[in-house]
């Protein structure tokens, strides 16, 4: 029980890193921002690359974690942003297009085979009677509730913060209030794929492996954490991720392997959106 | 290049076809934005291959079955667009894809991972189609659905279609039920897309679930966007472009993908409206260029107008 919910708390973690970025960008642009994953195993992959060529540990995270940043923006600056007055499916396929490409690339720069993330962390295994937690799961929870802190701090207590929660509530009427919205939407993408590249890293860390396609499931199982969270709300993004967690792991716990995680994760969102299409925390909308 | 190489290349376009007319319906004329159509794909070709390997039917009357089954699940599975719109019914129509594929992959009777085997090719008066047969096969029942999507552009439903993409709200006010015409719209793309479902399986002769996984709804949406939203001549063109590009490209074996979604990104960047959009544009004036073109030859017919001295 105990060890089921902590697995949980584990998963949720690494949903909540790459869904705040997702409902930054969702709420602000109302983009379906595919390629997020694709800098969230940028993140890992080269952070993990820099840590072979003997950089250490925290040089080479924060290092990744700034490149990943600023991949973010290119994507905004150079792709996103001329195609956002063109319908909502043209961003979409953009997204795929760029998803794609970025996979390949990392194939072909660091091939395509499985590789460990052999770091040594300085943090005691979680070890008692009835729950295992390694140190790397540790790091995890630790890092993720440091991380919801400062974003929540970001969010309601720094003038960025605000301008980023005007704009998700109305980009145009932001504007008109002299808010600079295109920084405003490029700071989103900063910490959002600052964010999906530090979850790539702990989960790559957490799993000691890091691949190319290691963004595939979570490029779309993210946007269920979306979905769930309201479509736009931080918090309520946060909350989905662990919700979702949760419900994944006590479905396969006590009904079996029936279905794969993935599968349960979707139908849920495929319910709540039939019974519930405003998501569990959103506003209703019209 | 060997016959049956360009023979397998021409059927998966003609296959291909088919998908991309039938998510046409739903994106291009009916507005409801799906990425999951590989779930109705594959639903069509998992009918055809239960009926006739695991209750050994005859072709003929599993083809007419299956059709009806996919018709039959994609209005199911268009329940969800009655609720949700735009981004969540993406969202959801994703959500099937997945739900569908892990239900073929770990459901026992749909064969797992290993899939069914041994569909048979279908035989007329006892005498089983060859390739070649096959190929022209595909091509007839392509052309019935070029024609029937054709004949169903100019009819009333269209219309329907119309007014439900553009505001739904309005179509309500006008006397368009939107419920309606979505499930109209969600049982015709799924009856096509079961068509080439099965036509896929029994040229394959073997269908596992990994055919039918959400890169191949993407794969799908490509056509139809690459091609032109919303015409005949469109996702035909993409279509075959999508198709053959991965063929053409062979020689660059490892940046294969690379340049497949470059081209994606950069097609989007350049031409949102695809390729038969962008024509058009350019002949009528709906983009810059095209305007300055239509104004110039307005000009000169002005202008000469004007000499004949009406």
């Amino acid at each position: 029980m105990l060890q089921n919910i902590v697995n949980a708390l584990v998963l949720g973690s690494s949903y909540v890193m790459i869904a705040v970025g997702l409902t930054l960008v969702y709420g602000i642009l109302k983009i379906l921002h595919i390629a997020h994953a694709g800098i969230y195993a940028f993140g890992a992959l080269f952070a993990v690359y820099l840590c072979e060529i003997g950089l250490p540990l925290v040089f080479a995270v924060t290092l990744s974690l700034i490149l990943s940043a600023l991949l973010g923006m290119i994507i905004y600056k150079g792709f996103y942003k001329h195609v956002l007055d063109r319908g909502r499916i043209v961003p979409l396929v953009m997204s795929v297009g760029l998803f794609a490409t970025m996979e390949d690339l990392y194939r072909l720069m660091w091939g395509p085979y499985k590789r460990p993330f052999d770091v040594y962390i300085d943090l005691p295994d979680v070890m008692t009677m009835d729950l295992y937690l390694s140190s790397r799961g540790l790091l995890m929870l630790i890092v993720t509730a440091v991380v919801i802190v400062l974003l929540y701090l970001l969010l309601m207590r720094t003038k960025l913060g605000k301008s980023l929660r005007a704009c998700s509530n109305d980009l145009g009427l932001a504007g008109a209030f002299g808010i600079n919205t295109d920084r405003s939407v490029a700071f989103a993408f900063l910490i959002g794929s600052s964010l999906a590249a530090l979850g790539g890293i702990l989960v790559g860390l957490y799993d000691n492996t890091v691949y190319p396609t290691m963004g595939s499931v979570p490029s779309y199982k993210a946007f269920v954490v979306v979905v769930l969270g309201g479509f736009g709300s931080i918090r309520g993004a946060v909350v989905a991720s662990y919700i979702l967690a949760l419900v994944e792991t006590f479905v396969v716990y006590y009904f079996g392997f029936l279905l794969p995680r993935d599968a349960i994760a979707f139908l849920t969102m495929i319910l709540l959106l039939m019974f519930k299409p405003e998501g569990l925390f959103g506003k209703v909308r019209r | 290049m060997s016959l049956d190489y360009f023979l397998t290349v021409s059927v998966f376009s003609m296959i291909n076809m088919i998908l991309a007319l039938s998510l046409n319906i739903l994106i291009g004329y009916a507005g409801q934005v799906s990425l999951g159509h590989a779930a109705f794909f594959g639903i069509g070709a998992y009918a055809s291959a239960i009926l006739t390997v695991k209750l050994g039917m005859g072709y003929w009357p599993a083809l007419l079955l299956s059709v009806f089954i996919s018709g039959l699940i994609g209005l199911l599975l268009g329940l969800p667009a009655l609720r949700v719109r735009e981004d969540f019914l993406v969202l959801a129509t994703i959500g099937v894809n997945f739900v569908v594929v892990s239900i073929f992959n770990y459901v026992k009777f749909f064969g797992g991972p290993y899939g069914i085997l041994g569909l048979p090719r279908p035989s007329l008066f006892g005498h089983a189609f060859t390739t070649r047969e096959y190929a022209l096969y595909v091509f007839l029942w392509t052309l019935v659905v070029v024609f029937l999507v054709h004949y169903l552009s100019n009819t009333y439903l269209k219309l329907g279609f119309d007014a439900l993409r553009e505001d739904e709200d309005a179509a309500e006010s006008v006397g368009v039920s939107s419920p309606r015409y979505k499930m109209y719209a969600f049982a015709i793309a799924g009856l096509l897309a079961g068509l080439a479902g099965n036509l896929w399986a029994h040229y394959m002769t073997v269908v596992f679930p990994d055919n039918f996984s959400f890169p191949v709804s993407i794969g799908i949406l490509t056509m139809v966007v690459i091609g032109g939203v919303g015409t005949l001549v469109g996702p035909l063109i993409g279509a075959i472009i999508v198709t053959i590009l991965p063929e053409v490209l062979r020689f660059a074996r490892d940046y294969r993908m690379l340049i497949y979604g470059l081209i994606i990104v950069f097609t989007m960047f350049f031409m949102p409206k695809g390729i038969v959009g962008s024509i058009k544009g350019l002949i009528f004036g709906d983009t810059p260029l095209g305007k300055k073109r239509v104004e110039k030859v307005r000009r000169i017919a002005g202008a000469q107008g004007r000499i004949a001295g009406r």
